[in-house]
C-alpha cells in the first residue's frame, strides 16, 4: 500500500501531496521535512530507495521534480518506480510534455489525474489511455456547465438590459 | 458568473506569492489572501467560493493552516454540478483527514452521490470516501459500494473495488460480505477492474482465514489462467510497458498467487508451470520486467517446496546481485535476507559479492548488506567476515559507522570462538571507532577482559599500545584506564607475555603520564575523568614509587569545578595521604566480574544490583542495619560508574569501594567499625558534603582531620604502620580527633591462637573514649571476653566512674570490677574494665549492647549513654 505520495522540486517547495494514511498536519509538515532533507542530498547514481522510519520511500527525479512515494517493507519498490512512471506519464500526455510550472499553476489538475490512478493507495487503472480519456471526459463536464452558465447569464444579462 | 471562466485570481495569487523574494514576504502575501477568503466565507458568497477553495488547497500546500475552509468544502460537495462536487471532493481529500469531526457531515452528502445518475459523480464520492474514510462512514455507506462493484460501468466497478479495500482495513467485519461480489469480479476481462479486484481478494484474505480458503478453492485455477493469458497475450498497445504487457497485473496476479500457494500443497501445484514460465521467460534489461522476476521470486519462496523453482529463483537472485542498476542490487539483497532462510547455502556463495555491497558508495544498499551479512555470518565464517567488516570500518563514511560498529561489535560478541580474538576485535573497532560504540560494548569488553585472567597483562599492553595511537576515541581510553588501573603492574613489568607479542619497556612514570594526559585531554568527559582519578588511586599502590606524583595530579582536581571530580579528588588525597594501611586492601583488583550476572543485566533480567552486594544490608549509623533502598551502585557495576547526581550516588560508589574491597576481601578487619556515635567510618569519608550532624562534639569529617592532623602525618603514617593499636593510644592523648581508619591496621597484640578481632572504638565524644578489645577462648566460641579501657581527653578529673551495659536475651553479660573508679584527665592512665558476653545464638545474631557511662566532673553528675551495635561478626 502507498501511504503516501509527494512531490518536491529540487529548492525543497512541496508540489502536491496526498496522503492515503492518517497524518496529522503537524507530522505532515515533519515528514516533509525529514525526507526532502534525506533525498534531495542523495546522489544521482544511488538506488531510488530510501528506508525511513520502519518503511521505504521509493522516489525518482523528473527534471527538477522528485516524485516520492512511501510504501510497506514487503512491497515491491521496483513495481512503485513503474507506478511512478505511470503517472509521470500520464501527466506529460495530458500537459503535453509536462513541466513543474504546469504543475504548480494546475496543481488541482495534477491531483484529478493521480485520484484515477491511485485511490486508497492502491493503483486503480494500468491503461494510459483509460486514465486520459475520463480525467478529459470530467474536464469537458466541467466546461460543458461553464458554457452553460455562461449562456444563462448572458440571458439573464440580456433580459435585464 | 463562473469564477472558473477567468482563472485568472487563482493563477494572479500564485504569481504574486512566486514572485515573493523572501518568507515574510510570502507570508504577507498569503494573510491577504486568507483575510479575504475569510471574508467571503463569513459573508457565504457562493461565485466565488471555488475558486476560493482551489487558492486555500494551495496555500495549504505551503503549510499554512486553512481550517477555516473545511466548510467551504462540504457546501460544495452539497451544490448540485459537477464541477463544483469536482473541486468540493478535491479540498476534502486535502484539507481534511479522517479524523476530524467535521468529516461526519459529509455522510450524506456522500451517500446520495454514491446513488447519483451522473457516473462520474460516483466516481468522485467513491475516490474520496476510498481515500479519507472513517471507520464510521465505512459502515454506514458500506451498502452502496457494495452495490456498486456490480454497477455498469467498469471504471465505476474498479473504484468500488479499492474503495471496499479502505471499507474493510477501517471495518474487518464488514470482510464477508465482499467476498462473493469480488470472486465474480475476478472473471472479469477489463484489466483495471481485474487489478483492483486482485488487490481486494489479497486484502480480505489478510483478514479473514475463511475468505482465503474460499479463494484457494473457487479461484486458483482461475487466476493462473489470467496470469497464462496475460504472459502470453498478444501485443496490446494499451497496456505495453517496454514490451512487457501490464507489467502491474502480472505484479498483482503473481502476488495473489503467492497468497493462496502459501501453506498449501495443492494450490501451489497448480501454479508451478506458470511460475516457471514467467522466471524463465520475462525480459530482464528493463525494470518493469525486473519488477515481475522480483515478485516472481518472492512468490516461489513462499509457496510450497519445488526444488526446481527455487534453484531458478535463487539464479535470478544472483544474476540480481552482480547487475549495474543500484535498484536491482538493492532488492536482490532484499530477497536474499529471505531466502537465507530457505536456502543459506546458495546465499552463502554470494557472500564475496555481498561484502561488496556493504563497501558500497550507496546508503541505502549499504545498510542492506550489511542486515544480510549479520545473517550469513556463523561460527565457520566469522573470522574472515569481521576481518573485512573492521577493515573497511577504517575507511568508510562517519556517518555509517555507527551502524558498522553496532552490527560488529554484535556478530563479535555472539559469535567470538575465543577470548583473545574478541579482545582483539574488540580494541580494533574501539581503536577505528570509538566515539561510535555504545556504552554497553565495552562494558561488555570490561566484564570480558577481567574473565581472561591469563590475559591481563597481553590486554592492558594492548591498550596502552592504542591509546598513544587513537587517544582521540573515548571509548577505547576508558577501557585502557580502567584496565590500566586494575593490571598497572602487569602492564609495566611485562608479566604474562604471550609469545606473539613484543617485548616493550613502559616506566612507571610512562603509566602515570598516560593517564595524566588522558585526565587532561579537552575532550575527556566526566565519566573519562572520574575514571581516571580512580585508576589514580589504584597506581598510587601499585607503583608506590609515583606515589607522591600521583598525589600532585589527583590534587589538582580539587579545584574542578564538576563536584563529581572535586569529591573524587578530595577524597583520594586523603586515602593516599593518610591511610597508607587500608590503600592497598582498598584497591586490591577488582574480583572477576561475573559475565553472566552481567549478560543478564544487560538483558534486563536482574535489577541492578551487583552480585557481590545482594542482600547484604550495610551497616549504617548507629549500627542500624538498614537493606539500602537505592541499588547499590558499586564498581562492579560499571554503568553507575557514569557521573551520578550528587552525594547520594557517589556516596555509594565509596561505600562500595570500600565494602567490596573490605568487607569481603579482608577478613580481618571483618565489619567495619564505628564510634559510638555511630558514625560509619565509610559515611565519615563520605560526609564530606554533608557534616556528620549525628553528635556535634564529634569532629571526625574527613576534611578537618586532613587539616588539623597535617602536622602529625608523617608520624602517623609510620606508627600506623609498626602498632597502630599503641598509636590510637597515644595519638588519643594528642589529638583531639581520632584517625577513624586506624582501627583496620593489623592487631598485633593479639593471641595467635583463636580468631582474633580488631579493637572496637565503642564510644567516643570530646573527651572520653572507649575502646573494646576482644579475645575468645579457643574452643568455646560463644564466649567473648572484652577489655574496656577508658580514656578521658579533657584536663579535668573525672571521679565516681561507674560503667554499667546492657544486652538483649540471648546475651548473658558478667562485668568484673574496673580497675579504678577515678579517671585522670590528659590521657594520663586509663580505667580497664572487663567484660564477659556470652553469645546463645552464635553465628546467628551479632552483639548488641547498650551502654551508660557515669561520672562526677568538679562534682557535677555527668551520664553518657549509647548503644553499639557494630560489633564484630562472629563475637
Amino acid at each position: 500500500m502507498i501511504h503516501f505520495v509527494l512531490l518536491i522540486s529540487r529548492q525543497g517547495k512541496v508540489r502536491l501531496t496526498k496522503w492515503y494514511s492518517p497524518y496529522s498536519q503537524k507530522e505532515r509538515s515533519k515528514v516533509i521535512r525529514e525526507l526532502s532533507g534525506t533525498i534531495l542530498s542523495r546522489g544521482p547514481k544511488l538506488c531510488n530507495f530510501v528506508e525511513w522510519r520502519g518503511f521505504k520511500v521509493v522516489y525518482k527525479r523528473y527534471a527538477s521534480l522528485y516524485f516520492c512515494m512511501c510504501i510497506n517493507q514487503e512491497d515491491n519498490e521496483l513495481e512503485v518506480l513503474e507506478i511512478i512512471h505511470h503517472y509521470v506519464e500520464i501527466l506529460d500526455r495530458y500537459f503535453g510534455s509536462v513541466c513543474e510550472l504546469d504543475l504548480i499553476f494546475n496543481f488541482h489538475k495534477a491531483y484529478y489525474i493521480l485520484d484515477e490512478v491511485l485511490i486508497a493507495g492502491e493503483l486503480q487503472e494500468s491503461s494510459k489511455k483509460t486514465v486520459a480519456r475520463l480525467v478529459a471526459t470530467q474536464d469537458s463536464l466541467v466546461e460543458a456547465a461553464k458554457e452553460e452558465a455562461n449562456s444563462i447569464s448572458n440571458i439573464i444579462a440580456q433580459a435585464t438590459k | 458568473m463562473n469564477p472558473f471562466s477567468s482563472g485568472t485570481r487563482l493563477r494572479d495569487m500564485i504569481r504574486a506569492i512566486r514572485a515573493c523574494k523572501t518568507a515574510a514576504e510570502e507570508r504577507a502575501v498569503v494573510r491577504k489572501e486568507c483575510a479575504s477568503i475569510r471574508a467571503a466565507v463569513s459573508d457565504n458568497e457562493n461565485d466565488y467560493r471555488h475558486r476560493n477553495l482551489a487558492k486555500l488547497m494551495f496555500i495549504h500546500m505551503l503549510g499554512y493552516p486553512t481550517h477555516f475552509g473545511q466548510m467551504e468544502c462540504l457546501k460544495l460537495i452539497a451544490a448540485p454540478g459537477f464541477p463544483e462536487k469536482r473541486i468540493g471532493y478535491l479540498g476534502l481529500m486535502l484539507l481534511l483527514d479522517e479524523r476530524q469531526e467535521v468529516l461526519m457531515l459529509v455522510t450524506n452528502s456522500l451517500k446520495q452521490d454514491l446513488n447519483h445518475t451522473n457516473q462520474y459523480i460516483v466516481g468522485l464520492a467513491l475516490c474520496a470516501l476510498g481515500n479519507i474514510s472513517s471507520a464510521e462512514m465505512a459502515r454506514d455507506l458500506a451498502p452502496e459500494v457494495e452495490r456498486l462493484l456490480q454497477f455498469r460501468d467498469p471504471n465505476v466497478r474498479k473504484k468500488a473495488a479499492l474503495c471496499s479495500i479502505r471499507i474493510i482495513k477501517k471495518v474487518p467485519d464488514l470482510a464477508e460480505n465482499f467476498v462473493n461480489p469480488v470472486a465474480s469480479l475476478l472473471k472479469e476481462k477489463h484489466h483495471g477492474v481485474l487489478l483492483t479486484a486482485i488487490q481486494l481478494c489479497a486484502d480480505l484474505c489478510m483478514i479473514s482465514e475463511e475468505a482465503l480458503e474460499y479463494f484457494r478453492k473457487k479461484c486458483t485455477e482461475g487466476l493462473v489462467k489470467v496470469l497464462k493469458d496475460a504472459v502470453n497475450s498478444p501485443y496490446a498497445p494499451e497496456y505495453d510497458i517496454s514490451g512487457i504487457s501490464d507489467p502491474f497485473l502480472q505484479i498483482r496476479l503473481l502476488r495473489i498467487l503467492r497468497i493462496l500457494g502459501h501453506g498449501d500443497a495443492d494450490a501451489s501445484d497448480l501454479m508451478n508451470d506458470i511460475l516457471a514460465q514467467v522466471a524463465t521467460k520475462t525480459e530482464s534489461n528493463k525494470n518493469a520486467g525486473n519488477a515481475i522476476l522480483y515478485e516472481c521470486v518472492e512468490t516461489i519462496m513462499s509457496i510450497e517446496d519445488s526444488g526446481g523453482l527455487r534453484v531458478l529463483a535463487i539464479n535470478i537472485l544472483g544474476r540480481f546481485l552482480s547487475n549495474r542498476d543500484n535498484n536491482i542490487r538493492y532488492v536482490a539483497l532484499n530477497m536474499l535476507m529471505k531466502a537465507i532462510s530457505i536456502d543459506g547455502q546458495a546465499v552463502q556463495r554470494h557472500r564475496a559479492t555481498i561484502l561488496e555491497c556493504v563497501k558500497d558508495s550507496d546508503a541505502s544498499i549499504r545498510k542492506r548488506a550489511l542486515e544480510l551479512v549479520s545473517l550469513l555470518v556463523n561460527e565457520s565464517n566469522v573470522k574472515p567476515l569481521t576481518k573485512e567488516l573492521i577493515d573497511y570500518l577504517e575507511v568508510s563514511d562517519n556517518d555509517f559507522k555507527g551502524d558498522l560498529t553496532v552490527k560488529i561489535c554484535s556478530i563479535v560478541e555472539k559469535l567470538s570462538p575465543e577470548k583473545i580474538w574478541y579482545i582483539d576485535q574488540m580494541l580494533k573497532v574501539l581503536c577505528e571507532a570509538g566515539n561510535y560504540v555504545k556504552d554497553e560494548v565495552w562494558h561488555a569488553l570490561i566484564v570480558v577482559i577481567t574473565n581472561a585472567s591469563n590475559l591481563h597483562g597481553y590486554t592492558v599492553r594492548a591498550l596502552y599500545r592504542a591509546i598513544q595511537t587513537s587517544g582521540d576515541q573515548e571509548a577505547v581510553v576508558r577501557v585502557a584506564i580502567w584496565c590500566i588501573g586494575e593490571y598497572g603492574d602487569l602492564l609495566v613489568n611485562n608479566i604474562g607475555m604471550l609469545d606473539l607479542e613484543e617485548p616493550m619497556t613502559v616506566t612507571e612514570n610512562d603509566v602515570v603520564d598516560a593517564i595524566e594526559v588522558a585526565s587532561k585531554r579537552h575532550a575527556s568527559d566526566l565519566t573519562t575523568r572520574s575514571m581516571c582519578l580512580v585508576a589514580l588511586l589504584k597506581l598510587s599502590s601499585r607503583f608506590p614509587s609515583c606515589s607522591q606524583r600521583i598525589k600532585d595530579i589527583v590534587t589538582q582536581f580539587k579545584g574542578s569545578h564538576l563536584l563529581e571530580l572535586q569529591q573524587r579528588s578530595l577524597e583520594f588525597d586523603s586515602i593516599i595521604e593518610k591511610h597508607q594501611n587500608l590503600r592497598s586492601a582498598l584497591v586490591e583488583r577488582m574480583p572477576v566480574l561475573d559475565e553472566a550476572t552481567y549478560s543478564g543485566r544487560r538483558a534486563g533480567s536482574l535489577p541492578a544490583v551487583a552480585s557481590t552486594s545482594q542482600g547484604n544490608p550495610l551497616q549504617l549509623p548507629n549500627g542500624v542495619p538498614k537493606t539500602v533502598d537505592a541499588p547499590l551502585l558499586d564498581l562492579l557495576d560499571l554503568s553507575a560508574d557514569e557521573p551520578a547526581p550528587p552525594t547520594s550516588s557517589s556516596a555509594n560508589f565509596l561505600q562500595d569501594l570500600l565494602g567490596d574491597d573490605i568487607l569481603s576481601s579482608s577478613s580481618q578487619s571483618g565489619r567495619i567499625q564505628t564510634q559510638k556515635s555511630g558514625t560509619d567510618v565509610l559515611l565519615d569519608l563520605l560526609s564530606t558534603g554533608s557534616p556528620p550532624a549525628q553528635n556535634g562534639s564529634f569532629t571526625a569529617d574527613i576534611l578537618s582531620i586532613s587539616e588539623d592532623n597535617n602536622n602529625k602525618t608523617t608520624v602517623n603514617a609510620l606508627n600506623g604502620l609498626s602498632s597502630p593499636v599503641v598509636t590510637s593510644a597515644q595519638r588519643s592523648h594528642t589529638s583531639p580527633v581520632m584517625d577513624l581508619l586506624d582501627g583496620f591496621g593489623p592487631n598485633p597484640t593479639l593471641p595467635n591462637n583463636g580468631p582474633t578481632f580488631p579493637p572496637l572504638v565503642a564510644f567516643e565524644n570530646s573527651s572520653l573514649s572507649l575502646i573494646f578489645k576482644f579475645s575468645k577462648q579457643p574452643g568455646s566460641p560463644q564466649i567473648t571476653q572484652i577489655e574496656a579501657s577508658f580514656t578521658n581527653k579533657s584536663s579535668e578529673v573525672y571521679t565516681d566512674f561507674i560503667f554499667q551495659a546492657a544486652v538483649p536475651k540471648f546475651l548473658q553479660l558478667h562485668l568484673e570490677p574496673a580497675s579504678s573508679n577515678t579517671l585522670p584527665g590528659n590521657g594520663n592512665g586509663s580505667i580497664t574494665q572487663k567484660l564477659r558476653v556470652t553469645n546463645n545464638q552464635h553465628g546467628k545474631k551479632s552483639l548488641v549492647m547498650r551502654i551508660r557511662i557515669s561520672y562526677k566532673l568538679n562534682n557535677k553528675d555527668m551520664l553518657e549513654e549509647g548503644q553499639i551495635s557494630n560489633f564484630p561478626r562472629d563475637l
